[in-house]
């Protein structure tokens, strides 16, 4: 059992697993025709700029990206005991026959992506969508699995997955794994 | 951001600055939802929203009634023509017999003030008030507010004149109470007979002279001579308004180069402003309706987005 927490990533292991998620994207891809990239707030957008700015390094070509706010299509939102604060989808291209990449930060119960599932599909229909995530921490809770997986985490219950980025947390970029307080 | 914590929208006086600043920020991500191909999200699934409108209305009606369905509520109509107040029920038993249906929101619209008051003393319903008699429109003062912060990019130190029959106007007490809290100097400007005695008092300058005002004014909210209210002669007739408080190209030469034209609608062409005004560069009175909807999916989903605080 781990006690105090455990830093699972660095600033460099999480580098390297964008670089290596996006070269397996454009190879399962076979390029960047019809790719697009959407992240979901906050992080996972966050990761989809960062995915997208590498393609264009690896590829030379910038892909389309968009944010998507998935907190109208949660599943829980009579459970939550505050109201989670919505923000703006910003999808400012049109999806359908798209191969659209969707990114977050951790996979868990699934919950998330099968919300941004039903989103995504309210702004037409994308050719295909396809999964990147940077932690597979497992406890699925819905018949839902990543394409592109940063790292293989497994994990209790108990335990909390927090990932830190620069650019939304104005921290150094690391994963860590804590026992929950209670 | 702070936490919503109200369970009913009654009037902007007994907000606070930070849930008017909430309102408007949530509205700006329901905006988008709006301009979307599929203008639905499913927020507010299985939710019931009845719409108790005793007073003729159109835009607002329409404007809730759609925000409430882009969230996936289902919304039910009662015209006041057409209900058992003609039978001589009051309307608290009526709203406590709607209630008891499980509705979880009731949208009242009355020509007496404080009748969505008396409902959220009584009911354990979310209450909106969609205009209450003389005293506020808290929607439309929001989405006015979110359209002035959207054109101009902020709302405090503005100058904002508000010109008609303050008297009569709920639309007029809901903006002064919210653009004061939100720090904007606002000038209230119409005939005598239709301004409110000690209205100074709730922070507002009081102007006769629309001519006097123009020049300075960053907004120029325009209210419509409310026929329906004219129990007494207050005006001598609606052409003397027009010539005296009417804004037209001619008074506006003195404007500012940005100022906006505002009326809540619907508007008298000819009276309170010309056509060309109302169709004018200046005019933001259709932003204004296509604001509304996005001010009242925010409002309807902090009210009924969560049931109650679950100790989790």
């Amino acid at each position: 059992m781990i006690k105090s927490p455990l830093k699972v990533m660095d600033k460099e292991n999480i580098r390297r697993a964008i670089l290596r998620i996006s070269h397996e994207i454009l190879e399962k891809n076979k390029g960047t025709e019809d790719l697009c990239i959407i992240g979901i707030r906050t992080r996972g957008a966050v990761l989809a700029e960062r995915i997208k700015e590498s393609i264009q390094q690896i590829e030379g070509v910038e892909i389309l990206a968009g944010i998507l706010d998935i907190t109208l299509y949660r599943d829980d939102l009579t459970l939550v005991a505050t109201q989670p604060v919505v923000h703006e989808t910003m999808i400012n291209f049109d999806i359908t026959d798209k191969k659209i990449i969707l990114v977050d930060d951790v996979l868990f119960t699934g919950r998330t992506i099968r919300a941004a599932l039903d989103a995504i599909i309210d702004f037409g229909r994308p050719a295909s969508i396809q999964l990147a995530v940077l932690i597979d921490r497992g406890h699925r809770e819905l018949p839902i699995r990543a394409d592109y997986v940063g790292k293989n985490i497994p994990t209790s219950l108990s335990q909390v997955v927090e990932v830190v980025l620069q650019e939304s947390d104005n921290k150094t970029d690391m994963v860590k794994i804590e026992d929950r307080a209670d | 951001m702070a936490e919503w914590t109200k369970h009913s929208l009654l009037d902007l006086k007994s907000l606070s600055v930070e849930e008017i600043e909430m309102i408007l920020e949530t509205a700006k991500s329901f905006k988008e939802v709006s301009s979307r191909d599929v203008k639905k999200v499913p927020a507010l699934r299985g939710k019931t929203v009845v719409m108790l409108f005793f007073e003729p209305s159109t835009r607002t009606r329409t404007s809730f009634e759609l925000a409430a369905k882009r969230l996936s509520a289902d919304t039910i109509n009662i015209a006041a023509s057409s209900s058992a107040l003609s039978k001589g029920e009051t309307i608290l038993d009526m709203a406590k017999n709607i209630e008891a249906m499980n509705v979880d929101a009731i949208i009242v619209r009355h020509s007496c003030s404080g009748v969505p008051l008396v409902l959220a003393d009584n009911l354990s319903a979310s209450i909106i008030n969609a205009g209450d008699g003389c005293r506020e429109h808290p929607t439309q003062a929001l989405l006015d507010m979110f359209t002035i912060n959207e054109k101009l990019g902020k709302i405090k130190g503005l100058n904002i004149s508000i010109v008609g029959d303050i008297l009569h106007s709920r639309v007029a007490r809901s903006n002064i109470w919210g653009l004061t809290k939100l720090g904007a100097n606002v000038t209230v400007c119409g005939p005598s007979t239709m301004m409110p005695a000690g209205i100074e008092k709730l922070g507002v300058k009081v102007s006769y002279d629309i001519d006097a005002i123009i020049p300075e004014s960053d907004v120029l909210m325009l209210l419509r001579i409310q026929k329906e209210r004219q129990d007494d002669k207050r005006l001598p007739s609606i052409r003397e308004y027009a010539k005296i408080f009417g804004v037209n190209q001619e008074r506006l030469r003195k404007a500012k180069k940005e100022v906006l034209i505002m009326h809540p609608g619907p508007t008298n062409r000819g009276v309170e402003l010309s056509a060309e005004v109302a169709d004018g560069e200046y005019s933001v009175i259709l932003n204004q309706v296509t604001n509304g909807v996005a001010i009242r999916m925010a409002v309807l989903y902090l009210l009924l987005g969560i049931r109650e605080p679950v100790s989790a």
